[in-house]
């Protein structure tokens, strides 16, 4: 085996994010949480319900954006949100700022009235995280994503869906934010973000200046794990053949890693 | 009925409903009409694609309603963003994806919420303070009466949705992967009219078609319009795809200079549907060569 790229570690690190998920639908956006889910569903977790993004539960694991598989299911936009209700899901979504409290924002940058920057608006986030579990993917770990506080809450975090009571926080579950550096999730001290573990190359000083706010940092914190020889082989071979993977996530040179 | 039928059915001011999703099988012939009309200080409620942007870059909306607005392959709509930015548009009320299902149900079943998780602990509440909570009557079981958001109906004065196949009557089908909200969005609104591909016999439209394809019912449809390539430049599956070429061209004026964007619209939008057509088929040969 090659060199271990940093996409393929993000890949494992998302696998490992949806290993204890059980028989859920498994709901990525974006290509490196696609490609760490159809993982998970390889290795660690075959339970896992995945589909096409589009309308259809898929039986099988097609490399990514490949057409054709056996199909399990009809999933159409209206009964996505009957799962998302349900509970059943677990969905990865990303985040153009995410905050100390682990809440996430992808409506716009600025004051809501007038934007200096409209994003998508806040889609589907509000009600996956009080409703469902919810993971984040960041491609670039920087203190412009991770900021003291996001301008317009979309997803929300534990402290807010506390603040918001029992309807709220009772099936509130952010589980992991996986970034380009690290694994973080959002169970350090008063329902802040807390590293868990910082990718092979990379130190925990680089997380925190990477980072716009304090961030809970355990004494010890362990490298995030490589993929192994048989992940390695279905990444390459089977679900990503194209290395779409290092489109969204640049393979680090080895001086960057020394 | 003519798609300038349906559009003299509409009135300043009017909230209406687009059927579709983002970029998908939107009535887009009839967006394009109301382009060409003098229709202004409309309410707009719509999971939000270039059928947004066209009537937020026309100045047609005085009000929008949306959970986001993109084109998914570009994923930011380039003259939504502009009006908000801009401050363009007089009011704005974003709503959770699922929030915006809910308040068109309440719609359609006459109720003035339903009760859901979704928005608690969000912005979504701070920045529509005129939507509130409601406390359960019941307890859960650790006895706590959860408070819920209570989602107000999106009642619609009409609707406007776009399918494969109708009768004359306002039977239709559609044939793609997704039949959306359209059904919602006319039993949410006081008169709904559906756009097609084509307008065929009511024997035909169960011929080689599964009866469940059959989303809307006459009884909820005011009038019918034949409008082929009347989603262009949006999917309409299986009739056609999206045309991303277009929808590339489209993105490009939009995010460019003022001269840019009244170039596209002198040469897509200032004529009727039919010219559209033709200028999109010239369009696409250019891009052939």
């Amino acid at each position: 085996m090659s060199t271990i790229s940093r996409a393929e570690v993000c890949a494992a690190a998302i696998a490992d994010a949806f290993r204890d998920d059980g028989e859920i639908f498994a709901s990525p956006m974006g290509m490196l949480p696609m490609l760490g889910v159809r993982l998970a569903k390889l290795t660690s977790n075959p339970d896992l319900v995945i589909s096409d993004s589009e309308s259809l539960f898929l039986a099988g694991v097609p490399p990514l954006f490949a057409k054709g598989d056996v199909v399990e299911g009809w999933i159409p936009f209206p009964k996505v949100f009957d799962v998302v209700a349900h509970g059943k899901r677990h969905v990865m979504m990303g985040a153009t700022q995410v905050d100390r409290h682990g809440n996430q924002n992808i409506s716009a940058i600025g004051d809501f009235s007038q934007p200096t920057r409209q994003l998508l608006g806040v889609r589907g986030a509000p009600g996956n995280t009080v409703n469902n579990r919810t993971s984040y993917w960041v491609p670039k770990h920087s203190p412009r994503v991770f900021v003291e506080q996001v301008d317009i809450v979309s997803g929300v975090g534990p402290r807010n869906a506390k603040a918001a009571g029992a309807g709220a926080s009772k099936y509130n579950d952010i589980h992991r934010v996986v970034t380009n550096l690290a694994v973080l999730d959002v169970k350090g001290a008063g329902d802040t973000v807390r590293l868990l573990s910082v990718h092979p190359g990379v130190t925990v000083d680089e997380v925190r200046e990477a980072t716009g706010f304090a961030l809970e940092v355990d004494a010890d914190v362990p490298e995030t794990r490589s993929p192994t020889t048989e992940e390695l082989t279905l990444i390459r071979e089977v679900i990503d053949p194209r290395t779409l993977r290092d489109r969204e996530v640049k393979p680090v040179s080895p001086e960057a890693t020394s | 009925m003519t798609i300038d039928e349906v559009v003299a059915q509409l009135r300043d001011g009017m909230t209406i409903g687009i059927g579709g999703w983002g970029p998908r099988r939107k009535p887009m012939a009839l967006v394009r009409a109301i382009l060409r009309s003098d229709l202004t200080d409309l309410t707009i409620v719509s999971y939000g694609g270039a059928d947004v942007g066209l009537l937020v870059r026309a100045g047609k909306v005085r009000k929008l309603v949306y959970a986001f607005v993109s084109l998914d392959t570009v994923p930011l709509e380039p003259n939504f963003q502009r009006a908000r930015q801009g401050k363009e548009v007089a009011e704005v009320v974003e709503l959770d994806e699922g929030m915006f299902q809910t308040g068109l149900r309440a719609a359609a079943q006459r109720l003035p919420f339903l009760p859901m998780r979704a928005g608690l602990g969000s912005d979504v509440l701070v920045n529509n303070p005129d939507i509130r909570t409601v406390t359960s009557p019941y307890a859960d079981a650790d006895g706590v009466h959860e408070d819920l958001v209570a989602v107000p109906a999106l009642h619609l004065d009409v609707a406007l949705v776009h399918l494969n196949r109708a009768d004359k009557h306002g039977n239709a089908t559609y044939l793609g992967p997704d039949p959306y909200f359209d059904d919602l969005f006319c039993m949410a609104a006081d008169r709904a009219y559906v756009s097609v591909e084509q307008v065929i016999d009511t024997a035909g439209l169960t011929v080689d078609t599964p009866v469940q394809r059959l989303l809307l019912s006459r009884m909820m449809v005011s009038g019918v319009v034949e409008t082929p390539n009347g989603a262009h430049f949006t999917t309409c599956t299986p009739d056609y795809e999206r045309d991303e070429k277009f929808q590339k061209a489209y993105v490009a004026a939009a995010s460019g200079s003022d001269e840019e964007w009244t170039a596209f619209e002198q040469r897509f939008l200032a004529g009727d549907e039919d010219a559209y057509q033709a200028a999109v088929q010239a369009f696409a040969q250019e891009e052939e060569k």
